[in-house]
């Protein structure tokens, strides 16, 4: 249906796809696997021909016995949205923020021509409702800004099948979304692709989504395919040594020392209560407050790893804050070692607990040497003596080197920017290390090596994680207990593998549904 | 691309131009601004007066050397009180973001924002009588809200960085954490709308002048040159045409020189132009 | 949406009310006496008395600031002390000159502008863009009293097509009025132009970065589809911003620019007002001057109501 035969990009002199052939076939469902960098995107983009001006494009794209590469810029147009509709990763920023869902719709039929503005707002109706926004609940007229990032993806979804193309290129589409919304449209998509007869290119850096959806895969890495074939075949033989390093990475479990025997609790939240006031309704109306965080209480003791899982907007990246003292909360006790934890807390206290952030690229003062930077958290009573060597035994301990002090941080990739974070918070030599998502923004591969990091530190040094995450196979692998939030309240609490083998809460029974995994059969 | 480092030259060739044309006046003019000759007056250009006299004899080279010592001390002054001013308030009211500081400060922006600056200048001088000092005053309190806004705007979207989360951890306060990670990372933009502010001055200065609310008589300024020319220049347009031609000539070359230094300060912008 | 009106509807009261404190403070409290002031050194105290008594200025700053607020409110200015007449009157004769010029200026800007500046950005990076850039950089860079001279020089003296300056009044006809005020508009529009047409340049250039115009390229629309029909609209909201303190910009321009054209407009008034130290007149200037530019602000504010549902509630 779709053949793609040795493509070559590159843009602006710099090789970016190397001799890629992939083919769709009806109805079928093909995953575009690899990490950042290895072209997935590019490979799209260059289907559809939407690629910057200093791109240099060869070989064949053929659709129907077409190619797509010898039409002209105007003939495209006409294969854009008709033949071929595309979904992209960021559902928040995809849409026109200044016109209705409804209309954006309704211009992909009246763009092709194919129905008059009345007739094409009915019609942009109907594809509403077809990918679950009912008229009833969400009307045409609705804006962006009025819908949840999913309802977001699903208007992207409409406006992409309202004209049924043949094809339909779905780059990273559910990556920004939380495990039940993802869940949800992807099964809106395979429903799409079964009913209509489409094929469709599904772009993803997450294998165990593939596993569940696709049915036939192909690897990127570095601009090339390395591997393609059935779903089943490509992720049980592993051939090629890339995806067993994928595949392995995906479900990597750390060697983890367990838990020393509970003594006092090191961290104690007890009903913490936190509000945020919004903004006035009426003019002079009282201003309404959000609880965030509901009457939240746990232990957390030393040496252990406490597992914090949510989805987006469920509270704790608030309780974090709170936790961190950099928000007063209005009601209950946090208490680090049994001293209590406020945004005036003393700087001995503060030095006990130390954070490590999700952005390796946003978590730095890019004009600040490593040294510096690894050296903020003795900003308050005083540098010790022996500053430079605990800096470089920083360093060392994450598999930095001491050479590495000089350095500024767009001078490191993005897992060693990550290593430098965690130097950053061993500094202190802090009882408690909050990981805030830390590595949820990484690719596989070296997601497993900073999790081995972590678990290695803390067999050392004896650490005490809280690991804040949205990624249940991460938590699962890294932490002793877990923790499951919902609207600002814990709804679920024991052993990670007591609440991973039999969730008794309905929500944590859902997430746990959810949540794509690589099948154990195939390891 | 669009801007070539040649259009940044030319910008700083301009500025370099005339502020050494500004700093040479301060000790050596071709001939004494103050010195009237009315026996010489409106002379064509030719030796001794390469640009000709004005209508009381005074040699216009000189005029207009000194004159760009006029509205260069007066915008740079100007952009200095906007700095030095805007640049805390707007750090202040980011850090302390949607508190009652922020909303004061920003609805003192926006008061200060209802005046434009010929307005500013009009009720100074209506009460303090006409001077360049009210002329460097008015500007000035024009340029604080420029400046605060600019700060503020991009100092919150610093605030929501990760390092900056980081250094609050670390325990640092407001105040420390915008000297130390938020003012260098804006200093770029500041540089940047500070030589916008600095060629919007000198027209501003011109304007003053011209209507007579800035700098008086004796001393030289573009502005109030084209005043003087206005009843003659029907007969002698080169009254009228070389002041304000000055002013154009400068004005271009610190706008060139700042477009230059935004390009080539902030890389986001280097790639929106190709 | 009635509720984001009625926001900016206090927020224009309250502006109001901060900006003519600062009047009065500045005019009236600052100087000392006013009264003294507007008569010199050499006045007497039963003259300076007799003053204070004709312009109602006795009594506390704070009762003579209700005073002067209240007959505002209703319309009395107070009594020019030069002209002695209604300052009202005065006012309204010159302002008849001023507002349709610096509406007229800021309609040609507008006008001249957003094509310009989305020409630019539809050719961005060909000789086209480059032609107007350079022209809109000189054009930025040129006072617009100094260009009006020049105006008056090729228009007026050199081709005689337009006046050089005067104003027959609307009386005369509404074309000769519009004919007086043409090259005093030119003058103050071409510079905001230059000014408007690099800003709309710029903003269609940024959302056209934006992820949005991405999706609607991969719907099939072309790139001047994806610039008309989703660039354009959002490219407004910077754009409607800069109109709105151009303005504010013009209005002081047109005070300068009547200086160069002789029109009898508020800049004259105001001018007479300064030299005469007449300040009831410079001081109900200057806040009718700062309510426009108020009531501008507040206008631009539902100009962005309507062009981004965001703001709607």
């Amino acid at each position: 249906m779709i053949d793609i035969a040795h493509l070559d990009l590159s843009i602006a002199g710099t090789p970016i796809l190397r001799d890629v052939s992939l083919k769709l076939g009806q109805g079928r469902i093909l995953g575009l696997a690899g990490e950042s960098g290895s072209g997935k995107s590019m490979t799209a983009l260059s289907i559809l021909r939407l690629l910057p001006p200093s791109a240099r494009l060869s070989g064949h794209v053929h659709l129907d016995g077409q190619d797509l590469t010898t039409l002209s810029e105007q003939q495209m147009c006409s294969v854009r949205g008709r033949q071929i509709g595309m979904i992209f990763q960021e559902p928040m920023t995809a849409l026109n923020p200044v016109q209705s869902i409804g209309d954006q719709v309704a211009e992909t039929l009246v763009i092709h021509g194919a129905a008059r503005r009345g007739e094409a707002r009915r019609i942009a109706v109907e594809r509403l409702e077809r990918v679950g926004l009912s008229p009833d609940h969400i009307p045409p007229d609705r804006f962006p800004h009025e819908l949840s990032g999913g309802q977001r993806q699903r208007v992207c979804i409409a406006l992409a099948i309202a004209l049924r193309p043949r094809v339909l290129i779905a780059d990273e589409p559910t990556t920004a979304l939380d495990v039940t919304t993802q869940e949800r449209i992807l099964g809106l998509i395979r429903g799409l692709v079964d009913e209509q007869n489409m094929a469709c290119l599904f772009i993803t850096h997450d294998l165990a989504v593939l596993a569940e959806l696709a049915d036939d895969i192909a690897v990127m890495k570095a601009g090339e395919v390395v591997e393609a074939g059935a779903t089943l075949d490509v992720l049980r033989h592993r051939r090629h040594p890339y995806t067993r390093a994928l595949f392995e990475a995906s479900r990597h479990q750390p060697v983890r020392v367990p838990a020393p025997p509970a003594a006092a609790p090191l961290l104690r939240v007890e009903r913490v209560v936190r509000d945020y006031p919004l903004p006035r309704q009426r003019l002079f109306g009282a201003r309404p407050g959000f609880r965030a965080v509901d009457g939240v209480s746990f232990d957390l003791h030393r040496g252990e790893s406490l597992g914090l899982v949510g989805e987006s907007g469920c509270g704790k990246s608030t309780l974090t804050r709170a936790i961190l003292g950099l928000e007063p909360i209005q009601g209950g006790a946090i208490r680090l070692g049994g001293e209590k934890i406020t945004p005036q807390m003393p700087p001995a206290l503060r030095r006990r607990m130390q954070v490590v952030f999700q952005d390796p690229y946003g978590s730095f003062n890019p004009r600040h040497s490593a040294a510096r930077l690894i050296a903020e958290p003795f900003h308050l009573g005083g540098r010790p003596a022996d500053l430079d060597l605990r800096v470089a035994e920083a360093l060392e301990s994450v598999g930095l080197r001491p050479t590495d002090a000089d350095k500024y941080p767009h001078e490191f990739s993005g897992g060693q920017r990550q290593r430098l974070a965690i130097a950053r918070a061993l500094i202190t030599r802090p009882d408690l290390i909050v990981l805030d998502e830390a590595v949820s923004a990484l690719d596989v591969r070296v997601r497993a090596q900073i999790l081995d990091l972590l678990a290695d530190l803390q067999g050392r040094l004896g650490l005490t994680y809280l690991f804040i995450s949205h990624d249940l196979t991460v938590v699962r692998a890294v932490t002793d207990r877990v923790l499951v939030m919902k609207a600002g309240q814990i709804v679920e609490a024991g052993t990670t593998a007591a609440v991973f083998a039999a969730p008794s809460h309905p929500y944590t029974r859902t997430l746990l549904d959810a949540a794509p995994m690589l099948p154990e059969a195939m390891a | 691309m669009m801007r070539l480092p040649v259009q940044f030259l030319l910008g700083v060739t301009l500025s370099t131009a005339f502020l050494a044309a500004a700093l040479i006046s301060l000790v050596w003019t071709p001939q004494d601004v103050t010195a009237l000759d009315i026996a010489g007056k409106l002379a064509a250009p030719g030796a001794g007066h390469p640009l000709g006299t004005d209508h009381l004899g005074r040699d216009m080279l000189s005029m207009l050397m000194a004159g760009a010592r006029t509205s260069i001390a007066v915008a740079l002054v100007a952009v200095g009180i906007g700095i030095v001013l805007g640049v805390p308030l707007g750090l202040a009211a980011a850090a302390r973001h949607r508190s009652l500081l922020d909303e004061f400060i920003m609805r003192g922006n926006d008061l200060i924002f209802a005046f434009p600056s010929l307005v500013i200048a009009i009720l100074i001088t209506a009460v303090l009588g006409p001077s360049a000092l009210n002329a460097i005053l008015a500007i000035g309190i024009f340029n604080i809200p420029v400046f605060a806004r600019v700060a503020r705007g991009a100092a919150l979207t610093l605030w929501n960085r990760e390092f900056i989360l980081a250094a609050r951890v670390a325990g640092k306060g407001p105040a420390r954490i915008s000297a130390e990670h938020i003012l260098p990372n804006i200093a770029n933009l500041l540089v940047v709308q500070g030589t916008i502010q600095f060629s919007m001055g000198i027209l501003a200065e011109a304007g003053l002048s011209y209507v007579g609310l800035g700098a008086q008589p004796p001393t030289p300024s573009w502005g109030r040159m084209l005043a003087d020319s206005q009843t003659f220049f029907y007969t002698f347009p080169r009254l009228a045409v070389l002041p304000g031609l000055a002013i154009v000539l400068m004005v271009l070359g610190l706008n060139l020189m700042g477009d230059g230094l935004r390009d080539m300060l902030d890389p986001r912008l280097r790639r929106t132009i190709r | 949406m009635f509720g984001y009106v009625a926001h900016r509807l206090i927020s224009l009261a309250l502006s109001l009310l901060a900006a003519s404190i600062v009047v009065f403070a500045v005019i009236e409290v600052i100087p000392g006496d006013p009264a003294s002031y507007m008569l010199g050194l050499n006045a007497s105290d039963e003259t300076v008395a007799a003053l204070r008594e004709t312009l109602g200025l006795s009594g506390g700053p704070i009762a003579r600031y209700l005073h002067w607020l209240g007959g505002m409110l209703t319309g009395d200015f107070g009594t020019s002390y030069t002209y002695r007449v209604p300052v009202a009157q005065l006012v309204g004769d010159r302002l008849w000159v001023s507002l349709p010029l610096a509406v007229y200026a800021l309609a040609l800007s507008t006008l001249i502008a957003l094509p310009i500046g989305a020409l630019a950005a539809a050719r961005r990076g060909r000789a086209v863009d480059y032609g107007i850039m350079g022209l809109t950089q000189i054009g930025v860079a040129v006072p617009n009293f100094w260009f009006a001279m020049l105006l008056v020089i090729a228009f007026s003296i050199t081709w005689k097509v337009f006046p050089p300056g005067g104003f027959p009044g609307w009386d005369a006809g509404f074309l000769p009025g519009l004919r007086a005020l043409t090259l005093p508009a030119v003058a103050l529009a071409l510079p905001q132009a230059s000014i408007l047409a690099r800003v709309m340049r710029s903003a269609l250039i940024e959302t056209l970065h934006q992820d949005f115009i991405r999706t609607a390229r991969a719907k099939g629309l072309s790139e001047g589809q994806a610039i008309r029909r989703h660039g354009m609209r959002n490219a407004m909201i910077p754009v409607l911003t800069i109109v709105g303190l151009q303005f504010s910009f013009l209005l002081a321009g047109t005070i300068i620019i009547e200086k160069v054209f002789f029109l009898p407009g508020l800049g004259l008034l105001i001018f007479q007002g300064i030299t005469q130290r007449d300040l009831i007149v410079v001081e109900s200037v200057v806040m009718l001057l700062v309510f426009a530019v108020i009531l501008v602000t507040f206008m631009v504010d539902l100009a962005y109501a309507l062009v981004d549902p965001r703001l709607r509630r």
